[in-house]
């Protein structure tokens, strides 16, 4: 009951980073988008910039934690998924989104 | 006289009947015409006819009301009533259901009244007194007037996703529980009503408050006590 | 037959579907900005393999879904945190036009 309790908050305060993250994210595509994307660009912003790469860090990690609770309230509605066997396998899968969304952030950093 | 077509749900099949259209007429007196002069072991539930007692509702056209309360000419869809027991219930016979599952979900949230004064059932001394115009007394004046139809119950899609889920009447009854300033349970209560099987698999739908006939709001009630069992985790 | 016939269980639908649609894109999206790690070149050869009608209409949904999901967020969080209760109806309507706005705007960009 407690860890239920606490996927359910860890939900709602990554939706709240998320829901500002997401504004910063596509203002800044917005800009970028316009005249084509370019790797130059891209890598020209965040290589270096230890601002951007602890927010992508951040960004990757709620969405990774979001996304996977999401879809285990999901999975245990429609498919009878339920269970402690699965939240674990869940929570794994989103932390290893996040490590590969932590990845890239890094790779654009020393890009 | 025009005719109205009646599809009643029977054990796996629909029977079905026809009867007078008329200008003032409730599902319900189509129901007990129905049973008065064609099908006399027909079985449903009714007690007031005045949308006192709540038990009448049904699903109307796919749509779970208080047949007493609704008048056919609103809810006939190309001369068309079809009618089956209340969804999310184990069914007894034709339109009735067994109602118990709903009442002891109230009992697992915890659903009844602990006086903080008089935990071993004594009587008070003296009367409480709450201010009507105090917040928390709104709070659950606004989820008082229940009756325990089980209309939200049947409206509600995470019952019928998960079967242990306390669905909408039981949280609304723990919700008015938690607003009362004389009770002494509330901690039991929110831990009752807390996880998966409790108000955090509410997805806010709002089926249970679009549908509720005493236009009650069980979704509002949930997000209180999802907002309490937040804030009180970090306070403990 | 459970009752689905008001504006809010429509919101909830539509959330959750973008929501699932969001939890598959993201790991395509993090695999994808990983070329990083093999330098701006390697990145730029994604980029340009990308430039093409059908990546440009899958980026537009993509937003959309995003906007969509975002709009919807906020819905269950405002009810749930702010305990908004009366305006509930309008809540639905304002989500949905935000996506929509959302996404147009980025096919303006885009264009
Ligand atoms: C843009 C900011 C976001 C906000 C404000 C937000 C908000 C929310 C909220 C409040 C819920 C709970 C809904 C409920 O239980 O009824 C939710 C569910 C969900 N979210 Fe997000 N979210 C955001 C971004 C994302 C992202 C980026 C993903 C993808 C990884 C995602 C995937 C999901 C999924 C799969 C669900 C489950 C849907 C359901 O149970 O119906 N969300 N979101
Ligand atoms: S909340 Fe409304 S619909 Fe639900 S049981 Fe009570 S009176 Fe009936
Ligand atoms: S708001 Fe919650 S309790 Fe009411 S019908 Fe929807 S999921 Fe069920
Ligand atoms: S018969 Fe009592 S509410 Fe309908």
């Amino acid at each position: 009951m407690r860890g239920q309790v606490h996927l359910w908050a860890a939900q709602r305060v990554s939706a709240v980073f998320l829901a500002v993250a997401v504004f910063v994210h596509l203002a800044t595509i917005m800009l970028a988008v316009r005249g084509g994307l370019s790797a130059a660009e891209i890598v020209a912003r965040l290589r270096g910039a230890e601002g951007w790469l602890a927010f992508y860090a951040v960004f990757a990690l709620a969405a990774g934690i979001h996304g996977a609770i999401g879809m285990r309230n999901i999975a245990g509605e429609w498919l009878g998924w339920r269970g402690r066997g699965f939240d674990a396998l869940w929570l794994g899968i989103g932390l290893l989104t996040a490590g590969f969304g932590i990845r890239a952030a890094w790779g654009l950093y020393h890009a | 006289m025009a005719q109205l077509k009646v599809r009643i749900q029977r054990g796996d099949g629909m029977a079905e009947y026809g009867v007078a259209a008329r200008e003032n007429q409730t599902v319900l007196d189509v129901v007990t015409e129905i049973q008065r002069e064609q099908q006399p072991d027909l079985a449903y539930r009714f007690a007031c006819r005045v949308g006192m007692c709540g038990s009448c509702a049904m699903e109307v056209n796919g749509v779970a009301r208080w047949t007493c309360r609704t008048h056919v000419r609103k809810v006939a869809e190309d001369g068309t009533l079809t009618l089956r027991p209340l969804a999310n219930l184990p069914v007894i016979r034709d339109l009735a259901t067994d109602m118990t599952p709903f009442f002891d979900k109230w009992a697992r949230a915890r659903g009844q009244f602990q006086p903080k004064d008089a935990p071993n059932g004594a009587v008070p001394a003296e009367f409480a007194v709450v201010p009507p115009s105090s917040p928390k007394r709104q709070e659950a004046d606004a989820g008082i007037e229940c009756i325990g139809c089980g209309v939200c119950y049947a409206s509600c899609d995470v019952v019928s996703w998960n079967p242990d889920y306390l669905g909408p009447a039981a949280m609304n009854r723990a919700w008015t529980l938690v607003n009362d300033v004389r009770d002494g349970g509330r901690r039991e209560r929110l831990d009752a009503v807390a996880g998966d099987a409790g108000c955090h698999s509410c997805h806010s739908t709002q089926g249970c408050t679009e549908r509720c006939p005493k236009n009650l709001d069980p979704s509002s009630a949930i997000a209180g006590l999802k907002r309490s069992i937040f804030w009180g985790v970090l306070a403990r | 037959m459970r009752d689905r016939r008001h504006p809010a269980y429509w919101g909830f639908v539509l959330h959750r579907v973008s929501g699932i649609g969001l939890a598959l894109f993201l790991p395509l999206h993090f695999w994808a900005l990983g070329h990083a790690i093999q330098g701006e070149a390697a990145l730029e050869g994604f980029l340009r393999f990308t430039d093409n009608w059908a990546f440009k209409a899958g980026e537009w949904g993509l937003v959309t879904l995003l906007a969509l999901h975002l709009a919807g967020g906020l819905r269950v969080l405002a009810l749930e945190f702010l305990g908004w209760r009366a305006r509930q109806k309008d809540l639905v309507a304002l989500s949905a036009g935000f996506a929509l706005g959302a996404g147009l705007m980025f096919l303006l960009h885009a264009g």
